[in-house]
């Protein structure tokens, strides 16, 4: 089952002269253990894709189905619950909570859930060692690096049952190695079969996903196909 | 970089003599890549050799004119819908080919640049899919500068394209063309 899926997904913001068609009949799947990203000009639509998928936003047309569960003609408090279940964000910047620990931080949605704090520990601990950080569980986000701070974004989306990342520029501030950093923990969640949906303008962050939707006036105007194996590297050089 | 693909690009306007293909040639590269008149002659002699152009004519002031063949026509095509890959490119036949693109009638350029981009971008895919699993010090960093290379073409392909987005369409006179100047490579190689 996808994890996540549009069907001719329409999206138009504004009315009259003022009318913009973010998105115009754009069709989308990624599976459990998929990296896609997501790359276009701005004005492409990117952030409308991100805002349809995490539920945020409805389509003026078409079907947002996230986790098996159709989006369309739910109300607002039912997207917000299903939201908070089975997809988390990880943004540029502004992730972390500076008052609460790395630890706390990722446990805060699993309290959220309504999670026993002792269980949401024992989940937040268990992402933070999915991301190589169980030794910086106790740090406050200023006694991290950027990559770290990042590490534990991801930490969070990830917590308890979601299985779905919708990452905007998440290494857009980092620099070229701590990007990578970044990188190398999406593709290896994806790889143990969590889902990432990502926008980016860096090719070389894009270069990390299976597969690459390009984006131009609110429809794919290309995609690279599904990666295959490395070994078919070494059978055509 | 392909003389022989650039010549037929620039046939695909109309019947040309020897030195207005020349001149063509380096109004449309910005002088970039001087040729020599015995390249052209040779080159346009092996395309006539192989059906792709049509030799013999004359035009009013005696000058020998050659006239794109269908075979020619359909090579033409063929060079712009097919993105270079990165192990047989000579060196910059894209930026001749983006700008002969740009002053070809009845060319797509946003289909080329998007044909190249995906190409690229599977091309450092891939290169990336090797990174992950590279041993030692050395290896990634080699890889990573075939990376680095094919990220300054992809941003080259994407400054091309927002330029086109500005540029009054369709071809713009074929002096006033290419944005591939020695600058512009420059600052995509120090990036």
């Amino acid at each position: 089952m996808s994890v996540l899926e549009l069907d001719d997904v329409h999206r138009e913001h504004g009315s009259g002269a003022g009318l913009v068609q973010a998105l115009r009949g754009l069709s989308l799947t990624v599976l459990p253990g998929e990296f896609v990203a997501v790359m276009g000009p701005s004005g492409s639509g990117k952030s409308t894709l991100l805002n349809l998928a995490g539920g945020l936003i409805t389509p003026t047309r078409g079907r947002v189905v996230v986790s098996g569960t159709d989006l369309t003609g739910m109300d607002v408090s039912a997207r917000a619950a299903l939201r908070r279940r089975a997809v988390g964000y990880v943004f540029q910047e502004l992730n972390l909570i500076p008052s609460l620990t790395a630890a706390e931080n990722v446990m805060l949605p699993r309290e959220l859930d309504g999670v026993r704090t002792r269980r949401a520990r024992a989940d937040a601990m268990s992402a933070l060692a999915e991301v190589g950080l169980v030794g910086e569980a106790g740090r406050f986000p200023e006694e991290l690096s950027g990559g770290q701070r990042q590490r534990v974004a991801i930490a969070r989306a990830l917590v308890g049952e979601r299985r779905l990342i919708l990452a905007d520029e998440p290494a857009g501030a980092l620099d070229s190695r701590g990007g990578e950093e970044i990188m190398r923990v999406l593709r290896a969640r994806c790889d143990a079969g969590a889902a990432c949906l990502m926008v980016t303008h860096e090719s070389r962050h894009a270069a990390w996903a299976d597969r690459v939707v390009f984006l131009r006036d609110g429809l794919a105007v290309d995609s690279t196909e599904p990666a295959p194996g490395p070994e078919i590297l070494l059978e055509n050089r | 970089m392909s003389i022989r693909h650039s010549l037929l690009a620039l046939l695909s306007r109309g019947p040309r003599y020897g030195y207005q293909l020349r001149s063509e040639f380096e109004a449309a590269t910005g002088s970039t890549w001087p040729l020599n008149i015995g390249q052209v002659y040779s080159t346009l002699g092996r395309l006539e050799r192989d059906g792709l152009v049509l030799g013999g004519g004359q035009d009013e002031e005696g000058r020998s004119v050659y006239t794109l063949t269908e075979k020619g026509a359909a090579e033409v095509r063929d060079w712009f819908a097919t993105p270079l890959t990165r192990t047989e490119r000579p060196r910059d036949e894209l930026a001749v080919k983006l700008a002969l693109a740009l002053t070809s009638p009845g060319v797509d350029v946003r289909a080329v640049v998007q044909a190249q981009r995906s190409a690229t971008l599977r091309a450092m895919r891939d290169l990336t899919r090797l990174k992950s699993s590279a041993e030692g010090p050395a290896w990634p960093l080699v890889l990573d500068s075939m990376i680095f290379q094919a990220e300054a073409e992809i941003r080259w392909l994407d400054h091309c394209e927002a330029s086109l987005l500005h540029a009054a369409p369709p071809a713009p006179a074929p002096a006033a063309a290419p944005p591939v100047d020695e600058e512009t490579d420059e600052r995509a190689r120090t990036r």
